[in-house]
């Protein structure tokens, strides 16, 4: 079990990862437009192997993505639990999609995040979002192939040297 | 191996099961945010969590800081030069301004002493690295590298060379977060530096702007005019530039007038920062004497143990 298993190290590698870029300094200009990382990388996990990703995983990095980036405590878990359930739900379809319908359906997911962000937002009384904000999930359906192909490449490659 | 692994869970399951459990986080989430958002708890978490949170903001402040030291090496020499020569400017044009205020300090201590007055305006500073990271990306709030271990306290004003930039909530044993004057949440007493008008300016959160939304229509105020600190609430140190207004037009009642000023201070830019120490002496009332109980005499010895300001006391006592 404690095995050192590189899917697993890519696994965590890549959540981390992802929570970190969320800090990444980007110009004034494009901080609204900023993809929401933790949400691509768990979708990813969630299509290839869905063992690995449950809600509480999900759950787990918002709650760590909130501590981090100061955001309401437990805002981006909730919404992240959102997404990872809603592609479980729908993981048999979304696995055989070609890749731009993939990012077509990763977009809705991310609209409907949106949605839920701008709820949250109002009910707590948190500063609203720029109007820019509401493309944010365009960046993120535009990345989607980006971070599809290279997780997998990464992960074809560690299959190929493990057995 | 791995393939195995991938399909453990079937297809009902995964529906059935998982709307419960989503219905247990969603329930958690919403609890979770409840007592965030009523008591605070995430900065009292992240403190405790400090010693996960700061690596990891370091981490990620990595990249940024790699960028700006190769920027640094590649500078060219003639650049160094010119950016050489214009800081000697700078250097020598704050001399000479120095020089005057001393001057003016002087006669102003004079003034004071004569008046009677204890206000001071001395202060002392506390360099500081902006760490480059970003935070909620709808809020305005940068992080420091200077924390608790370093005597940075909660409240501390933070300025750069040209303005006030905002103030310390947070602070972790090496890091800071500063909340700017530009974030929805703040609000900053000033004073109209060429009319003496004082208000407060909210952060506008849009657009790096500030906001002036409770002027009186007949308000002294004028396109272009500065904006100082007014020193009002004892957090701010007075005098310090903050703004400059950019635009002034009545509100939608038409009793108001809203101004929209830009602030001085190099949010974006500035790389070094200055946490100022010293507080001049908050204006406003004095603090609120101890509430004047009957005199300690009466109160017998029950009193006598526990009295909390027995100078008061004693002075009541003289008086009757």
């Amino acid at each position: 079990m404690m095995r050192l298993d590189g899917q697993r190290v890519l696994f965590y590698l890549s959540l981390a990862l992802a929570v970190l870029l969320l800090l990444l300094p980007l110009p004034a200009a494009l901080r609204p437009l900023r993809p929401w990382w933790p949400a691509l990388v768990l979708v990813y996990w969630v299509l290839e192997a869905p063992g690995r990703v449950g809600l509480a995983t999900a759950f787990l990095t918002g709650l760590a993505a909130d501590l981090l980036a100061g955001t309401l405590l437990g805002d981006q878990a909730l919404r992240l639990t959102v997404v990872v359930f809603l592609a479980l739900r729908f993981r048999a379809r979304l696995r055989f999609f070609p890749m731009t319908q993939q990012a077509l359906a990763l977009l809705l997911l991310l609209a409907n995040d949106a949605l839920l962000r701008w709820l949250i937002r109002v009910v707590s009384g948190v500063p609203l979002p720029p109007p820019l904000a509401w493309a944010a999930p365009l960046a993120g359906a535009a990345l989607w192939p980006f971070v599809f192909l290279l997780l997998d490449a990464l992960r074809a490659r560690l299959r190929l040297r493990e057995p | 191996m791995a393939l195995t692994r991938d399909g453990p869970r079937s297809l009902g399951e995964a529906a059935t099961g998982g709307t419960l459990r989503l219905a247990g986080y969603l329930l958690l989430g919403v609890m979770l945010m409840m007592f965030d958002h009523r008591n605070g708890w995430l900065p009292r978490l992240r403190g405790a969590a400090a010693m996960l949170v700061q690596p990891a903001w370091r981490l990620a402040a990595t990249p940024g800081r790699l960028v700006e030291d190769a920027r640094r090496q590649l500078a060219s020499a003639a650049y160094l030069r010119r950016e050489n020569a214009r800081l000697r400017d700078n250097l020598l044009l704050a001399n000479v301004r120095i020089a005057r205020m001393q001057a003016l300090v002087r006669q102003n201590r004079q003034l004071k002493r004569l008046l009677d007055a204890v206000q001071s305006l001395q202060m002392q500073g506390q360099l500081a690295r902006v760490m480059d990271i970003d935070l909620d990306p709808f809020r305005r709030r940068m992080v420091i590298n200077r924390g608790a271990r370093q005597g940075v306290h909660v409240g501390q004003p933070v300025v750069d060379a040209h303005g006030v930039m905002g103030q310390v909530t947070e602070v972790l044993p090496d890091t800071a977060v500063v909340l700017l004057v530009t974030d929805p949440s703040s609000a900053l007493p000033v004073v109209d530096a060429r009319s003496g008008v004082r208000t407060l300016a909210y952060g506008a959160g849009r657009g790096d702007l500030l906001d002036l939304p409770d002027l009186p229509v007949t308000a002294d105020v004028r396109v272009g005019d500065e904006l100082l600190s007014s020193g009002l609430g004892g957090r701010f140190p007075a005098g310090f530039p903050v703004g400059r207004i950019t635009a002034l037009k009545p509100d939608a009642s038409g009793s108001y007038l809203r101004a929209v000023a830009r602030p001085l201070a190099h949010l974006d830019r500035s790389d070094h920062v200055l946490l100022l120490r010293d507080l001049a002496e908050p204006f406003g009332p004095p603090a609120p004497a101890p509430a004047a109980g009957p005199p300690a005499a009466l109160l017998g010895p029950a009193a006598a143990g526990s009295a909390a300001h027995p100078a008061p006391a004693l002075r009541h006592g003289a008086g009757a």
